[in-house]
């Protein structure tokens, strides 16, 4: 995928011309690439449905939501990697990114621990 | 591409270079798409300017009317009295009186104003908007028509805030912080009002904040690497960093205030709430702490958004007017970026008193602390960078220099609102009012000024009168100081924020011998503030007039008035669409001034290392 | 003017203008919706219960499944722009529009459901739960019934030829059951066959009576915000998408390069759409 990209740079091609001999076969790559990345969906989502019906005797609510949040986020890692192509990005992308995620878990994290940390006997 | 920019030139080698505002020799777009609905940056950092300007006058008259208030409480208004009853009712205003509804509503909405509609447009997008693509060498923003629309979601947010003050039940009155659940209970739709016209901003922020960024990082000038930035530009790029990432969990609150106002959600409304003795019939479940770290979360980079822009601007007249460079270019560099990265975790200092544990306002009182360290660093860069100066004292240079001693007193009186122990004692009182009123009136507000002075010959080709600034500079530091300096004893004293009566209630002439109470000295100041508030509304009429004088009757300049070394002198004036007939080529830092062997005291960023005897064959416009 | 690196990338960055600016307004979007999600979070771990199953998963999955069909489609029209294949590019567009509507079919079905969903709480202590069939209201003057399909609240009048006629509410038919608890409503993933009968309650029965809105707890506050937010943002990018699809497209035939361009970037969007989904779903349908 980055191939194709780092080709369009250098030749800007006519409209409705596509200069790229066998062009049927990188939209295929494209297809294909497609097809793992839905698989890959489908079978998360499988898996967190799964996960969200054992039973309740043997796992408790704070386990099961761990798992499936777990699987969400690999998910979330293939969808950002491969649909937003996260994977071939330059450092600039990842840098205003990574600050981001800190950020947000930063705050997340924080709110939580603050509204959990409170002198014993003052709340009810 | 667009119709906008097709209409305006390409690049050209020749032709005029001179430009007259606005106009061109080809496509003349016309009054409505030159000014009004132009994508050009300068067109809307004016646009900008001229808006937050009013609406800092506005924000004013609301303090003005507030201090009457607190200095004769229930008294009637003199002179607008009345005009305050016809306008607003007998409910908020009778017998031309503030009632306390209205006065938490003047409170409200003046705290609102001055940051959002008044300081944050003026320090970051006017000046932003029409500085730092100059500066960088860039024709214009990254993205013009996001930029328009940015402006246009600020007036729309600006005018939604404005309606408000005259629907049935007047403006938002939950103070600028909007807790709940008073923000949600008061039975009227003002508080609605707020929260859609901080959506609006917010949006016209993120916009905004987007195309800084994606400005600075693409649109540098050939040569123009990190470290050849002027410093306002990196004050610029980490100000649109805070605004892009901290604004966004307070639209998220907002939302869910919204959502608390008009349909009876309870995000921020607990089990068991009793309005008027009663039990409220919501759902509860909700946590008003919630609406509080949301809203922090933002409002504390918010503060450093007000404060950057006004540092970088310092710091640009402070070069200019010593003709050397600046000392520490590279701590002031990493010092604003540490500024911005720890001013994201230090929110919860403004909730010391909402009941947190130790460990966790440990962890926050470590981190306020922390952030101050910069702050002091760019400080004492600025400071040492005035010695052995050969020193201008023109206007701007006046605002720079008072700046410095202004923010350290603003900075150093917020120390001990950083610690949990003192800020027990200080926390909601007076105290934080001084302090944050030096930071961003002597101190961003000084900045401001000191950035209109000095960038309006480039916006203009006129430079305003000297005398008047003068006048506008000493009448404001005096009356400044005179205003909020009280205020500080008034704090320790132990008179609260947001007391209508001024604390009349809580006064030793109410309650004499009750131990503790505000005795009649702290009571007196109110006058005395009053009065030097006034002093500083009049001292600022020869700032407007100087201002609109100027644009026509101004004494007539060059391209390079200051003899600046930075990008945006290096202009015809006002610059035409494109800034710039070619890209500059950048061949050293922002602050060349008094390089030893040059024949004059400072060397331009673009110009071009040729050796003196060669012929000139100068690719640049030639600089007057 | 010609604003440099709007569609060449520039070297050292290795990106285009427009494709910065929405990696930075994601950014803010992360920020935003993880505003959302902490609240989320800790307005859940400090509630003394939570509901389950309170939403229909198959409904939840198809909708999973459509938005990463249409990310899938949005990827593959981009690339058809970058092969130039134009005719392939409005096939996958119109395929991520189609796909994008659906989603919101079903999310409003899914509004709706909750909309008519009501609890009633009833003089004897008792609670009936369940959907809204038919509501019975009688003219108190000429004591007329009138039978409606929806509940129009405790009274309400209609104006018909001069004369304003008011009704009151004489009885409500739910589809549901009687519960002697409220807690008994909360965990529904715990609860085998639930009973589905049709309950008809007259009107002094009933003491209160509210539907499954954003009023009614935290839970489904949370759930009509979020979703609701995600649905905006949903719309926001169909119309972006339909645009491109539609009179957008004129860019294609002078500058190629930059109209794919702008399909990359909303596609970029759209995939963050469906990675905010990814996490709503388990979040709201599965825990």
């Amino acid at each position: 995928m980055s191939d194709l990209k780092t080709a369009k740079q250098h030749n800007t091609p006519f409209p409705g011309e596509s200069e790229l001999p066998g062009h049927t076969v990188d939209l295929k790559s494209y297809i294909r690439t497609c097809v793992y990345v839905f698989i890959a969906v489908v079978c998360a989502v499988s898996l967190m449905i799964w996960a969200s019906y054992l039973p309740q005797e043997h796992f408790n609510w704070p386990a099961k939501v761990g798992l499936i949040l777990a699987v969400a986020c690999c998910n979330a890692f293939v969808v950002a990697g491969f649909l937003m192509h996260l994977i071939s990005e330059r450092k600039m992308i990842y840098t205003v990114l990574a600050f981001t995620v800190f950020f947000a878990a930063a705050m997340m994290w924080l709110t939580l621990y603050a509204m959990q940390d409170f002198p014993a006997g003052t709340t009810h | 591409m667009d119709a906008t920019i097709e209409q305006f030139p390409p690049y050209r080698e020749h032709g005029e270079q001179h430009g007259h505002a606005g106009e061109h020799a080809h496509h003349d777009p016309g009054f409505g798409r030159g000014y009004v609905f132009s994508t050009d940056h300068k067109i809307i950092g004016i646009q900008y300017g001229f808006t937050a300007l009013c609406f800092l006058l506005l924000g004013f008259f609301l303090m003005i009317l507030m201090r009457w208030q607190i200095a004769h409480p229930g008294a009637p208004v003199p002179f607008i009295g009345p005009l305050l009853e016809k306008v607003l009712g007998p409910v908020m205003a009778g017998n031309g009186a503030i009632s306390p509804d209205l006065y938490n509503s003047f409170g409200a909405m003046h705290g609102t104003i001055m940051i959002f509609l008044g300081v944050v447009p003026l320090a970051f997008a006017a000046f932003g908007n029409y500085v730092v693509p100059l500066m960088i060498g860039a024709p214009d923003m990254a993205f013009p028509r996001v930029n328009m629309a940015s402006y246009q979601a600020y007036f729309l947010g600006g005018v939604v805030m404005l309606v408000s003050f005259f629907i049935p039940g007047g403006a938002a009155q939950a103070g600028w912080t909007s807790y709940s659940p008073l923000a949600t209970t008061i039975p009227t739709h003002g508080q609605a009002f707020w929260i859609i016209g901080m959506v609006l901003l917010i949006s016209s922020s993120l916009l905004g904040a987007v195309n800084f960024i994606a400005t600075i990082i693409q649109l540098r000038a050939p040569g123009m690497t990190w470290m050849r930035l002027p410093f306002f530009v990196w004050a610029q790029f980490v100000t649109a960093f805070l605004l892009l990432l901290a604004f966004p969990p307070l639209e998220a609150a907002a939302i869910m205030q919204l959502m608390d106002n008009l349909a009876h959600t309870s995000f921020f409304l607990p089990t068991g709430l009793a309005i008027g003795g009663k039990l409220a019939n919501i759902s509860g479940g909700g946590s008003p702490l919630l609406w509080q770290h949301l809203f922090w979360f933002l409002g504390h980079p918010e503060v450093y958004v007000l404060i950057l822009p006004a540092m970088g601007i310092v710091c640009e007249i402070i070069a200019n007017n010593t003709r050397k460079p600046i000392w520490g270019y590279k701590s002031l560099v990493y010092s604003v970026l540490a500024i911005g990265f720890l001013s994201f975790i230090v929110w919860a200092h403004h909730m010391y008193l909402t009941g947190m544990g130790t460990k966790i306002s440990a962890f926050f009182q470590t981190t306020t602390m922390a952030v101050s360290i910069p702050s002091v660093i760019i400080l004492t860069c600025l400071f040492i960078s005035l010695w052995g100066g050969s020193t201008r004292f023109n206007t701007p240079m006046l605002f720079a220099l008072a700046f410095l001693p202004m923010f350290g007193i603003g900075g150093l009186t917020g120390l001990p609102l950083g610690f949990n122990a003192s800020d027990v004692y200080l926390h909601d009182t007076y105290y934080v009012i001084a302090h944050f009123h030096y930071v961003v009136a002597p101190g961003t507000i000084f900045g401001l000024f000191a950035g209109i002075y000095y960038w309006f010959p480039k916006m203009t080709g006129r430079k305003m009168n000297e005398f008047w600034g003068r006048v506008h500079f000493w009448g404001s530091f005096v009356f400044m100081n005179l205003v909020f300096m009280p205020m500080f004893a008034q704090g320790m004293k132990g008179m609260l924020r947001r007391m209508a009566d001024g604390g009349a209630n809580y006064s030793a002439a109410r309650v004499p011998g009750a131990i503790d109470t505000l005795p009649g000295s702290i009571m007196e100041l109110h006058t005395w503030i009053l009065w030097a508030a006034v002093a500083l509304g009049i001292a600022q009429i020869p700032f407007i007039l100087n201002l609109f004088w100027s644009i026509q009757h101004g004494e007539k300049v060059g391209d390079n008035p200051w003899r600046s070394t930075t990008l945006e002198w290096q202009t015809p004036t006002p610059p035409p669409h494109g800034n710039f007939a070619a890209p500059p080529h950048i061949c050293r830092g922002p602050y060349e001034y008094s390089v030893p062997g040059h024949d004059t005291d400072f060397t331009p960023q673009n110009e071009p290392d040729v050796p003196m005897a060669a012929p000139k064959i100068s690719p640049v416009p030639a600089v007057h | 003017m010609e604003i440099p690196y709007a569609v060449q990338p520039r070297p050292d960055t290795g990106v285009y203008n427009a494709k910065m600016g929405i990696w930075l307004f994601l950014a803010s979007e992360v920020m935003l919706f993880g505003g959302l999600f902490s609240g989320y979070v800790l307005l859940r771990v400090g509630a003394d219960q939570w509901p389950h199953g309170w939403l229909d998963v198959r409904l939840g999955t198809a909708n999973t499944i459509i938005l990463a069909l249409s990310a899938i489609t949005t990827l593959l029209a981009w690339a058809a722009c970058k092969v130039r294949e134009f005719g392939k590019f409005k096939f996958f567009h119109a395929c991520t529009l189609l796909l994008a509507l659906s989603f919101l079919c079903i999310k409003g079905y899914e509004y709706h459901d909750k909309w008519i969903h009501y609890e009633i709480k009833l003089a004897d202590g008792r609670i009936a739960d369940g959907h809204i069939e038919s509501a019975i209201y009688l003219n108190p003057a000429t004591k007329e019934p009138l039978e409606e399909r929806s509940f129009r609240g405790n009274a309400f009048s209609t104006v018909a030829g001069g004369t304003t006629n008011t009704y009151e509410l004489a009885s409500v038919t739910i589809e549901g059951r009687y519960v002697n608890d409220e807690k008994d409503l909360y965990d529904l993933r715990a609860q085998k066959n639930i009973p589905r009968d049709e309950i008809k309650i007259p009107r002094a029965q009933i003491k209160s009576m509210e539907n499954y809105g954003p009023w009614h707890n935290t839970y489904l506050a949370l759930y009509f915000t979020l979703t609701g937010l995600h649905a905006l943002h949903i719309l926001g990018g169909s119309i972006v998408i339909g645009y491109l699809w539609g009179p957008g497209r004129r860019l294609w035939k002078t500058n190629p390069e930059q109209f794919t361009n702008r399909v990359e970037v909303s596609g970029l969007f759209w995939h963050f759409v469906d990675l905010v989904w990814i996490f709503l779903y388990p979040v709201l349908y599965l825990t």
